[in-house]
């Protein structure tokens, strides 16, 4: 770059333009110079960018086409050849086993999301009003780890611990009970491990945010704890509360590996279709399947995003006024 | 009044010591059973027995240099574009924005549908041309280009968050003007006064995008290959012991890995105060 990285105006320049004097004084080249300045800079700084945006068209920009024409064309080992139109992969991905499925891993995000959210909000409360600090940053830091603890590790420790031959579940005897860790509900416990965690990350700074004043104001003015709770407190925190429920289905909706690794495709979950059809599971001519899935899940998590992200402006709103 | 505070109180510590059983119970119960010999004793074997494990070091191998492959893309790709949105173009910010989040709301399994989807062009149409070579080419098995590309993609979010954050702290502008204006060449502006600058948010990138990459089980699964997340589900069904072993040295490396991240966060934190 030939030129200085700041235009640095001349003084008979701000002259000019501070006095506010006629247009005709100022000469045409002054305040050309800048602007020329700034889009040669512009020009070359987008440059700096470009690799990036490459790279995503490619790497993320083919996959989308990839389902977007594969959800709606027939696939290539298809009688007719392949590649024509059809709305046939989406219905069927609507249908029969896939639709048990979809249902399926809504009904267990709904559900452990729910959960997650009832025991995570006292539990941060209980942490966030506690007289002790070591109590505070220890929950805090251990809910950092477990919330990013999941995938196969966290499958393989619950196995040892409630699985058939785990250790609490043989020393307890919770066979005799018709205990399995290998159902819906035991997923849901599992799922927990790390939904509790990240609910309390999500909630924590929402009620740091609710002033002591407003409860001391509410007291004053002769409510109860429960009417402070409800006409106060739950009204400032519902879109957090929202957006961290949002975070925790979307969490839980996205889970692969821990389904996987524990109860393969017993369980009737969207993500284990989508890898049981795109590991060729699938009647011949369904190859497409896969994608019109793909396409489903797509949609949900988006419809998730458009909940979570206006929940987030809200509640931010709130908390820094 | 006291008396309600005091159940106050009580209800708090319940409601600690309940969630304290639910969370203390998995740990200390996989941490024994990878111990107990079934006869009554303590062994070590899972932990000894693990670097002859066949394909573990394998694994580990393919997983690390992924990890590093990862790390180096990502950083090539991402610092470039967030420091021309800074000095050069603004209007380039919400586009970057947008982009490093794309990846957050897909989630990884329809990612992995999509890359499938890909893949599977070069045998229906492209089996004559140059492209179709190339298809084959990332997925050797020895280095699968595809999964540093999936790898990268879901790194950025998070890699875009902390760089940000650095980004936010350094009045990259001013820096650059200064060093420019002693007559730094742009190479010499970004490399010997910016990045050092970046340090802490450069390596709380790598970090966490090496934690990413370490753990990462979706995609390698579904697209066949086989780094470590992998190894240790395909080898936890025959030798069970051993998997919890591995499993509690894992949550021991996610924790050393947030206790490092916020180890430098203190540090940049300090550093920006003074």
């Amino acid at each position: 770059m030939t030129t200085a990285p700041t235009p640095v105006p001349t003084p008979a320049a701000v002259g000019t333009n501070g006095g506010g004097g006629t247009p005709g004084t100022a000469t045409p080249a002054t305040p050309a110079a800048p602007t020329a300045t700034r889009r040669r800079r512009g020009g070359r700084a987008w440059l700096g960018a470009l690799p990036l945006l490459v790279f995503f068209a490619i790497g993320f920009g083919l996959p989308a086409v990839a389902i977007a024409i594969g959800a709606f064309t027939t696939s290539s080992d298809a009688p007719d050849g392949g590649g024509h139109f059809t709305m046939a992969n989406l219905s069927d991905s609507l249908q029969g086993a896939y639709l048990t499925a979809l249902l399926g891993s809504v009904k267990l995000s709904a559900l452990t999301a729910l959960i997650g959210t009832a025991i995570g909000l006292p539990l941060a409360q209980a942490v966030a009003t506690s007289r002790f600090k070591f109590v505070r940053e220890t929950v805090l830091a251990g809910s950092g780890v477990l919330a990013n603890f999941g995938g196969v590790p966290l499958a393989f420790m619950f196995v040892a611990t409630l699985g058939n031959a785990g250790e609490v579940t043989t020393s307890l005897g919770l066979k005799q009970y018709g205990w399995s860790l290998y159902t819906f509900n035991g997923l849901a416990i599992v799922y927990l491990y790390f939904l509790i965690p990240l609910m309390i990350l999500t909630i924590t700074p929402a009620l740091e945010g609710l002033r002591v004043q407003w409860r001391e104001a509410a007291y004053n003015n002769g409510a109860t704890v429960f009417q402070y709770w409800r006409h106060v407190a739950l009204p400032v925190l519902l879109p957090s509360l929202l957006g961290g429920y949002v975070l925790l289905f979307g969490a839980s909706f996205a889970a692969y590996a821990t389904a996987e690794a524990m109860v393969g495709s017993s369980i009737p979950l969207i993500s284990m279709q989508i890898g049981d059809a795109l590991s060729g599971n699938v009647l011949v001519g369904q190859g497409n399947l896969a994608l019109a899935l793909g396409l489903d899940m797509i949609v949900v998590a988006c419809l998730v995003m458009a909940i979570y992200l206006p929940l987030q402006r809200r509640s931010a709103k709130w908390l820094s006024s | 009044m006291a008396q309600f505070l005091n159940r106050l109180r009580l209800g708090r510590g319940l409601v600690l010591l309940l969630c304290g059983v639910y969370f203390f119970v998995p740990l200390g119960a996989s941490v024994y059973f990878s111990v107990d010999d079934h006869h009554g004793s303590v062994t070590f074997d899972a932990y000894t027995s693990l670097l002859s494990a066949p394909g573990f070091l394998d694994a580990l191998y393919l997983s690390l240099e992924l990890a590093a492959a990862t790390v180096v893309l990502l950083l090539v790709l991402l610092v470039p574009a967030l420091l021309a949105a800074r000095l050069g173009a603004p209007k380039l910010r919400p586009v970057i924005e947008v982009v490093c989040s794309m990846p957050l709301v897909v989630p990884v399994v329809a990612l992995t549908t999509g890359i499938v989807g890909v893949l599977r062009w070069g045998p229906e149409y492209l089996a004559d041309t140059p492209i179709f070579q190339t298809l084959v080419a990332i997925q050797n098995p020895q280095f699968p280009v595809v999964l540093l590309i999936a790898y990268v993609l879901m790194a950025l979010p998070f890699a875009y968050r902390a760089l940000d954050g650095g980004l936010r702290s350094v009045d990259v502008v001013t820096l650059v003007e200064a060093a420019r204006s002693c007559g730094a060449s742009w190479p010499r502006a970004v490399f010997s006064v910016v990045l050092p600058n970046l340090r802490s948010a450069l390596l709380s990138a790598s970090v966490l995008t090496v934690a990413l990459v370490l753990g990462e089980f979706t995609t390698a699964s579904i697209l066949g290959f086989q780094p470590f997340s992998v190894w240790i589900n395909a080898y936890g069904k025959t030798d069970g012991q051993m998997s919890v072993a591995v499993s509690i040295l894992s949550l021991l490396i996610v924790w050393v890995v947030l206790l490092m991240l916020s180890v430098l966060g203190g540090r940049s934190r300090k550093a920006a105060r003074s």
